[in-house]
This record gives structure tokens, sequence and C-alpha cells, in this order.
């Protein structure tokens, strides 16, 4: 390995800003490492001939004032990126070539960023293994056969093996958090509204959220400032103060009053992770946080929440692909038949069983029961974290009630897939920001993560408080490249 | 097919059936662009050119609601008299069809933007209220065209994504000429508030017709049929009477209706079965996740009901207090707004009760005549009004205008010219007309006699030698008073 593909993003725009490096020599060194990692499995489309053409442009006419100034990086293959294929891990967009980019691609760019490759992901973001892509599993560099978590598989397992400094992800139920904390990286979903869903394939509109992973707090806050922006082509994207989150990067937490919900102690809760929860209390203590006990009471009934409301955006969601204007079409006696075997040929398991969950509780006479209800319940979880926001400034649980299992293990057993979601869930239902940060290991050496909830729009917070235990709990992730021989 | 009566009725026997009809009008949002994105909305265009990727619904595109035609919605509650909701919500209506790209219609499901109102109908037997139950926003669908390949359906998205108004009356309809008046009547609200262009060839206007039959005194409704996608007012009265028809002879055979939705066939005048309550889509709606719901203060639409412009019913009103006017000729000069506001550019420069003749008499025989609207008349406002003056002032005869006004119609000419070079000037002058009429007196002396002798009604003979000796030119009202010294 390269020493360059050690450094850190925030380093490498040192480096460069510093000339003591060229985008050309940072693109190369992650292309090449890139390229003799294809092991993993990480890339679905690459994008390195450009992107190399790229970074010898920017040599030539460096714009230094950028925040990411020629700094290469690959994005999950959710977000829409012109001229280069965008399938979201499905087969019905095998060969789709977007003529558009996603805002928060476009931002990247904008501020100097070089997109070098489409990661791979679960099908339409649907999974917590990476294990439901058309373009097969995804190498958890941590160890031989184990998944890197999902949606964003792809993403968290190129982060960690460093063939891309830094990535973005999208997290409808966790899938940028539970992927960062089982390869020991750092994965943040901003409040609902942040960063725009302008071209990032629609899984469940109400919760999807663009988000930074990276090797470190400071990366992850340099990162949500390029991402983040207000944007008129996405509705739900909300007008506020942006903060200058690396500028404002503090590790001082003295008198911040942390929550500890009692419903995140869940039964089976391996010890391992029990033992991190305490380790992260006692940094806070040690550093002059106030920890205090609180409740969640409808955390008990995310999940069931959850899996309405997603799988029921998501059936109207993937409507559009029907073989009719762009993506795989299967040929049909007639346009019922064309749809039929399009669908059915062109969608995985995963998909067309949430298909089929949403199209279920949207139908007359389910929809009160189901959805509506489902409705209300997200709306106490909701009140839940507003109740807790008045006591606390942010809360603190692990990032997932396990650490990352074995490639096949949880795919024919759904309920226990869906399981790994508990702790992250409840976060996209309230419409909060969260950050997973490593925080140790279990007995196998497997990295565990902890999770900063905190208020909507106070990402700098959960950011300082992240910072904070980062500096204090010295975690330092195990990486052999055993898949590089 | 639509006969005068007050009462429609069916008759069968001894029994008389009642006809209940109610519409689901689409009104096209007049609008340079669609209701969630910016693509122009142009009729006519080459197909798939005025689409954008929101509208082809490509992965990860999102609607943006278009103020413009929120506002618009608005602007045609207020002129139906509604309520306007201060929150609304868009909500997908789920089928799969090739030329609805997104896999849905956003649409207005339980909560629209427009709640209850009213329209006011002039009828023979006067004024009849027609209950408004909403008005919602939605898109419009693509164009599946089945007949220009032989193997494939092509689709054409220039419509996908057009703002479409949905107004749904209340079953208060009872017959055919209703029904025509009511079509008219909101079409000319909307084109006074600049909201619809109400062009039904353009299918800017279509219906959703629902029927249904009860006999007569009965108070309970009856089991109705929507009849889908209706596009001339013709077409709805031919689909109504036949369907009312049907419903009635099921009823007489001891049968009854089934709740179904029906398409009209123009070809064979009949109703068909298109699907039964049965297989009735289950559009699974909800809210869309990509759009919050719409909430509007009450300031933005104070602002708006300022824009409003007079409306018919209160022009009518005012016409006729105004110009006195009877409510017939009020209703015939507001019920256009451009014939309106060439009536009042007309009366503004001459005789009022000429103007109203002239126009709902000559100028709209010859509209109708060259099949044009009033904005392509030939003959401007304030050429007819300078006719009109010439008339009144006794410069030529109301016989005369009318040969002024056919010259107008083909050269579009000021009427002042016309009648100084053809030399169409009415003869005033006492003395001249003297003259003529001793001629005439004395070149029949036997119709004299007669006249003196009790023949009244040889008047009109002298009359009529005078105007031919004067070739049409001599003032008729003269010539009168002085036939009638020398006669008597």
């Amino acid at each position: 390995m390269s020493e360059i593909n050690n450094l850190k993003l925030c380093d490498l725009v040192d480096k460069i800003k510093n000339k003591k490096l060229s985008s050309k020599e940072i693109t190369e060194a992650f292309i090449n490492r890139s390229k003799k990692s294809s092991k993993l499995n990480s890339y679905i489309t690459d994008n390195f001939d450009n992107a190399l053409n790229r970074a010898k442009e920017f040599d030539e006419k460096p714009d230094f004032n950028k925040k990411i100034p020629g700094i290469p990086l690959a994005v999950k293959d959710l977000f829409c990126t012109k001229n280069l294929r965008t399938t979201a891990g499905s087969k019905i967009l095998e060969n789709f070539i977007p003529t558009y980019e996603s805002t928060v691609t476009q931002n990247i760019i904008d501020h100097g960023g070089i997109i070098i490759g489409k990661l791979n992901c679960d099908e339409f973001a649907m999974g917590s293994s990476n294990e439901t892509s058309n373009y097969g599993n995804v190498q958890n560099p941590i160890s031989e056969n184990l998944v890197p978590g999902g949606s964003s598989g792809g993403s968290s397992a190129a982060l960690a093996a460093k063939l891309t400094p830094a990535t973005i992800g999208t997290d409808t139920g966790g899938s940028i958090r539970q992927p960062a904390s089982f390869t020991g990286t750092v994965g943040l979903k901003p409040t609902y509204g942040s960063c725009s869903r302008y071209g990032i394939v629609a899984f469940a509109s109400s919760l999807d959220q663009a988000g930074p992973m990276t090797q470190d707090v400071k990366d992850c806050a340099l990162l949500l400032e390029v991402m983040s922006s207000f944007d008129t082509k996405d509705s739900t994207s909300v007008e506020f103060t942006r903060g200058d989150y690396l500028n404002d990067l503090n590790e001082n937490i003295k008198g911040k009053k942390i929550g500890i919900p009692k419903e995140y102690r869940v039964d089976g809760m391996p010890k391992e992770i029990e033992d991190l929860w305490e380790k992260g209390i006692k940094i806070i203590k040690d550093n002059g946080g106030d920890v205090i006990d609180i409740s969640l009471p409808n955390t008990n009934y995310a999940l069931p929440t959850y899996y309405i409301v997603a799988p029921a955006e998501a059936s109207s969601n993937l409507a559009r692909y029907d073989g009719v204007k762009y993506g795989f079409r299967s040929k049909g006696e007639n346009l019922i038949d064309m749809y039929e075997k399009t669908r059915s040929e062109g969608f995985g398991d995963e998909v067309k069983r949430r298909i089929m969950i949403g199209t279920y509780v949207l139908s007359s006479g389910y929809y009160d029961a189901y959805y509506l209800k489902a409705q209300k319940v997200r709306r106490l979880i909701k009140n839940d974290f507003d109740e807790a926001y008045k006591k606390v400034d942010a809360i603190l649980t692990p990032s997932t009630p396990s650490s990352a299992f074995k490639i096949g293990e949880k795919l024919n057993d759904p309920v226990s897939m869906y399981l790994n979601d508990i702790f992250t869930v409840p976060i996209n239902l309230a419409g909060i920001p969260a950050i997973s940060i490593p925080a140790g290991h279990d007995n196998n050496g497997f990295p565990l993560g902890l999770q900063i909830i905190g208020k909507a729009f106070d990402e700098q917070n959960i950011l300082n408080i992240a910072y904070s235990i980062e500096k204090n709990i010295g975690y330092k992730n195990h990486i052999n490249d055993w898949w590089i021989k | 097919m639509s006969d005068q009566n007050k009462e429609y009725l069916i008759l069968r026997d001894n029994n008389e059936y009642e006809v209940i009809i109610g519409l689901e009008v689409h009104a096209q949002v007049l609008s340079e662009s669609k209701l969630f994105s910016s693509s122009p909305t142009k009729f006519g265009s080459e197909p798939n050119t005025q689409v954008s990727l929101v509208d082809a619904a490509f992965p990860g595109m999102l609607p943006v609601i278009n103020e413009f035609c929120i506002k618009q919605a608005i602007k045609t509650g207020i002129g139906l008299n509604a309520k306007i909701n201060n929150k609304s919500i868009f909500d997908r209506k789920n089928y799969f069809y090739a030329d609805l790209p997104q896999g849905y219609q956003i649409s207005q499901y339980k909560n629209p933007i427009v709640g209850e109102g009213s329209v006011t109908l002039d009828m023979p037997d006067g004024e009849k209220m027609i209950g408004i139950e909403r008005l919602h926003l939605e898109q419009d669908a693509g164009k599946s065209i089945h007949d220009i390949d032989p193997q494939n359906t092509l689709v054409d998205l220039n419509r996908s994504g057009v703002a479409l108004m949905e107004i749904v009356s209340k079953p208060d309809l009872r017959s055919l000429d209703e029904v025509n008046a009511y079509i008219k009547k909101l079409r000319s609200i909307m084109r006074y508030l600049g909201t619809c262009d109400g062009n039904m060839q353009e299918g800017s206007l279509r219906a959703d017709v629902n029927v249904s039959v009860r006999k007569k005194g009965e108070t309970e409704l009856g089991t109705r049929c929507e009849i889908k996608n209706v596009n001339s007012i013709k077409f709805m009265q031919m689909a109504i009477d036949y369907e009312a028809n049907r419903q009635v002879d099921i009823i007489e055979e001891g049968g009854s209706i089934d709740q179904e939705t029906r398409l009209f066939d123009t070809k064979k005048n009949e109703t068909r079965s298109m699907r039964t309550k049965e297989d009735a889509h289950d559009y699974r709606y909800f809210p869309d996740p990509d759009l919050l719901p719409l909430e509007l203060n009450d300031d933005f639409i104070n602002e708006i009901k300022k824009e409003i412009p007079e409306l018919p019913d209160e022009k009518k009103k005012r016409f006729i207090e105004k110009f006195n006017l009877s409510p017939y000729e009020a209703n015939i000069l507001v019920s256009d707004i451009e014939t309106s506001k060439y009536f009042e550019d007309v009366s503004k420069k001459s005789d009022v009760k000429l103007a109203t003749n002239w126009i709902t008499g000559e100028l709209f025989a010859l509209l109708n005549n060259k099949s044009i609207e009033i904005t392509e008349s030939p003959i401007t406002s304030e050429n007819l009004a300078k006719l009109i003056n010439l008339i009144k002032d006794g410069t030529i005869s109301g016989k005369i205008a009318k040969t002024v006004f056919e010259i107008m119609a083909d050269s579009g000419k000021d009427p002042k010219n016309i009648v100084e070079k053809k030399g169409l000037k009415q003869q005033s002058d006492p003395k001249e007309l003297e003259k003529i009429i001793d001629k005439v007196i004395i070149d029949n002396p036997k119709n004299v006699e007669a006249y003196k002798s009790g023949k009244d009604k040889l008047f009109g003979f002298f009359v009529g030698q005078v105007m031919k000796q004067s070739n049409g030119k001599a003032n008729p009202q003269l010539v009168n008073e002085i036939l009638k010294k020398k006669l008597n």
C-alpha cells in the first residue's frame, strides 16, 4: 500500500494545498489500490480513466480554495452520476447511464472532488449486508467472508480498505451507520432535509438521507460541509444555516447532557456491546459530560413501524421501473405480460418482498390498520425524542446489536436481518441526525460502533461529542490486506 | 335529443323517471409550465418535446410544486364561490400504465385545495344553483398512440405532468340543458379568470359523467354509473341520454343497476361497461412523501382575491342595472369575456340599446357565418360604435347601415369612409325631399285619390316610391312627416 492510501481526507487536502502531493498522484494511488482489490467486489462501475484525466486537469489549473481540491472519491451507486452508469445495485438498471448529476455528487464535484467510481450496495438500498446486490457480495476488509454491512456495503468496504479516502452513502434505516460500525469507520446520517435527495435513486422518500462515511470525525465534518446544501429541486430540502462543521469541531463536552435510553438495553445483547456502551459513558463522564438516564418508550415499535412505512413508499417509488422508458425490459405478449416479466426478472427477492409488503399495507381495507397506524406511531417516536431533548443535548447508544456476521448467515432469515437496524431505524423515523463511530472490537476482533444521536439540525453537537469520544477511546482498525495477494 | 321541456323525464308506461347527473370536469390549468416541473405545456408540439426528466420519471427525479398552478386553482375556487382550504395534501394514486411514467399520478385525495362552492345557471325558467363538491389539482398522464406502429404502442409524454383541476359537482343536474349550461358557465368563469382556456377540441376541458335515474318523487339516489372522459357537450348529452334510457330499461324489466365505469362510444352512440365495482382498481392512495403538505395562509389567499376580475354573474347584474338590459340580453353579452369587453367598448362610445341589438344580431350572425371568435372580428368595436353613431345622428338609415355593415365585414374599413365614398349619406334636406314627394304625388293621382277616400294602407306605397326615387337614401322619418302633411 502506498503511503498516500493511509492518509485521511483532511491530510490529503492539506498535502494538496501545500503542494506536497498532486491530484494525479493521489488519484493514481487510490485507483491502483482499487484495481488490486477486485476481490472485495466493492465497485460496480469504475470511472478510473476519466478520473485520472480530471486529476491532470486539476493539476494544470488547480483551485486550492475548494474544500476538497482534486481529491478522488468513490460513491455509492445510488447517486445518479452524469454519463456514468448508475445501477442502484439492481439488474433493472444494469445499463442505465444518467444524463444528469445528483445534487450531492454535484456538490462534491463543485468543491473539487473527482468521482473515481460507483460502489456496490444492496439492491435499491434494501438490505443490511450488501447481499441483495445484483452485482454480488462485498467482502468486509476486516475479515474474509464477513459482510461489510448494508446497504452502503461497497462504500464501507472501500473506505475501510482505503480504496477511497472517504465516501458517501445513503441511510434509510441505518444504511450508513451500520456498515460504518461493521467496518470500523465513521458514518453520519444528517437531519432529514439537510442533504438534497435530488438524483438519488429513491428507496423510501420520507426516510432517505445521504451522508458522509469517513476514516475519522474530522473528515466526516469536512465531507458533510461539502454534501449538505439547500436545494430547490427537492421539496423536502430545508433552508437552514449550515454549520462550519470542520472549523467549529471542538472536543470540549464539559457540561453536555448525554441521555442513555433504557429501552436500548435489549434482551440478548452481547456483553461486549454492553461493555462498549459503558466505556462510552465513562469517557463522557471523564470529560465533564453529564450522563442522564432517559426513556424513549416507543422504541419497541420502531422496527415494525419502519417495515410498514419504508416498504409502502418503496412499492410506489419502484413502480417507475416498468421497462417502458429506460432500464431492463423483458419481452412480453402484451403490456401486462411485459410488466410482469420485466419486474420479475429485473428485481431481486428482497426488493420484491418489500414491494409486496408495501403494496399490501397500502391496500384498501388495510391502509388504516397498517400505514395510517404506522404514521401515528412514527409521530409518537418523534415525540419521544422531543421529550428527551428537553432534558439532554444528545443520546448515546450502541450502533448495532451485534458485530458483522458471516456472508450467507442471515440471508434466509429476513427478520433476523431486519433486527440489525433496531438501534438505527428510530432515528430515521424521527428525522434527526446520528453518527456512528468505531469504539471497540468484539471477541473475534470485529469492530463495534457507538451511535450519538442529536437534535434536528444539531450536527455540530454530535460531531463534537463524537470527536471527544474518538480522541479518548483510542480505536484502531486492524486490516491486513488479506484480499491482496 | 335535447328537448326544451323544463323537466327532463324519461317515460315508460305509467312511470316517469328523473335523471340525476353529476359531473367531474377536468380542466387544464392555463400555465406555461407543468404542475411539478418546468417543462412547457404547448399544445400540438412534436411528440416528446415538452418533457423533462421529472415528467418521464427518471430515477431520483423529484416533483417541485409550480406556485402559479396553485394560484390558478385558488382563483378558480374563488370564482366558484368555494372555500379555499388552508391545508391540502398531494397523494399518489398508484396504477400501472404505459403513459403513466411514475407508476402513480400525483393527485389530491382526502384533502383537496378547494372545498364546497356553487355555480349559478341561468335557465329559461330562472336561476338554478349547482353545488360544487370540491376542486383538486392533479397531473395529467401522457398519451398512448396505438395506430402509428403496427407492432407497438407509442407513448407521447408531452401531456405528462400537465396541471389539471378536477372540479366535482354535486349530483344537482337534472337535464341535458342544465349540463350544457353548467359546462358553459364553468368555462365562462375560468375564461374570465384566465385559469383555463376551456378548449374542448384540444382536450383542455373533459368530463367524467355520473348518471343515475329514479322514479319521479323518490328522494333516495339510484345507483350511478360513471361515463369516463367525454370531451364535448354534445357527446355528454348523447351519453347521458343513452345511459339514462339504458338504466330505465333495466329497472323497468325488474333489474337493478350495477355501479360501474362505462365508456361512451361516439360512433355507435352507446355506453359500454369498462369495469365493474368488483374489478375497480385499488389505487393505494397515500400522501406523496416527496411533497410537503400545501399550507396556504389567509394573507396569500386574500392577495389572490384582489386579483379576481368582475365575474359573469356580477357583470350581468351591472349590465342590467347600468345599461337597462333585459336579463336575457345581459346573459348573452356576459357569457363570454371577450364579447362582454367588445360590448363595453362599443357602448362606451355609442348608444347602448343599438349596441346591444347590433352585437347580438348582425355581429353574432356574421361571426357565426364565418365561424370565428369575436376577437377575430373584421369589424372592430371602434368601427361598430362609429356605425351606430352614424345611425344615431341621422347620417344613414338603419337599412343603409346594414349595407355599410356588410362592406365593413368584407373590408374591415371605417364606416365613415364607406358612407362617404359610396355616397350613402341619408337625404335629410326637407326641401329636396319635398321635391321628390311632390313628384310622386303628381305621378300617382289615382292612388292619392284612393288614399284620401280611406285606403290608409296605401301610405306605405308612397313611402316606397319616395325611397325608390331617392335610391334608398331618403331619411325615412322625414319622409313620413312630409308625406303625412301633404296627403292629409
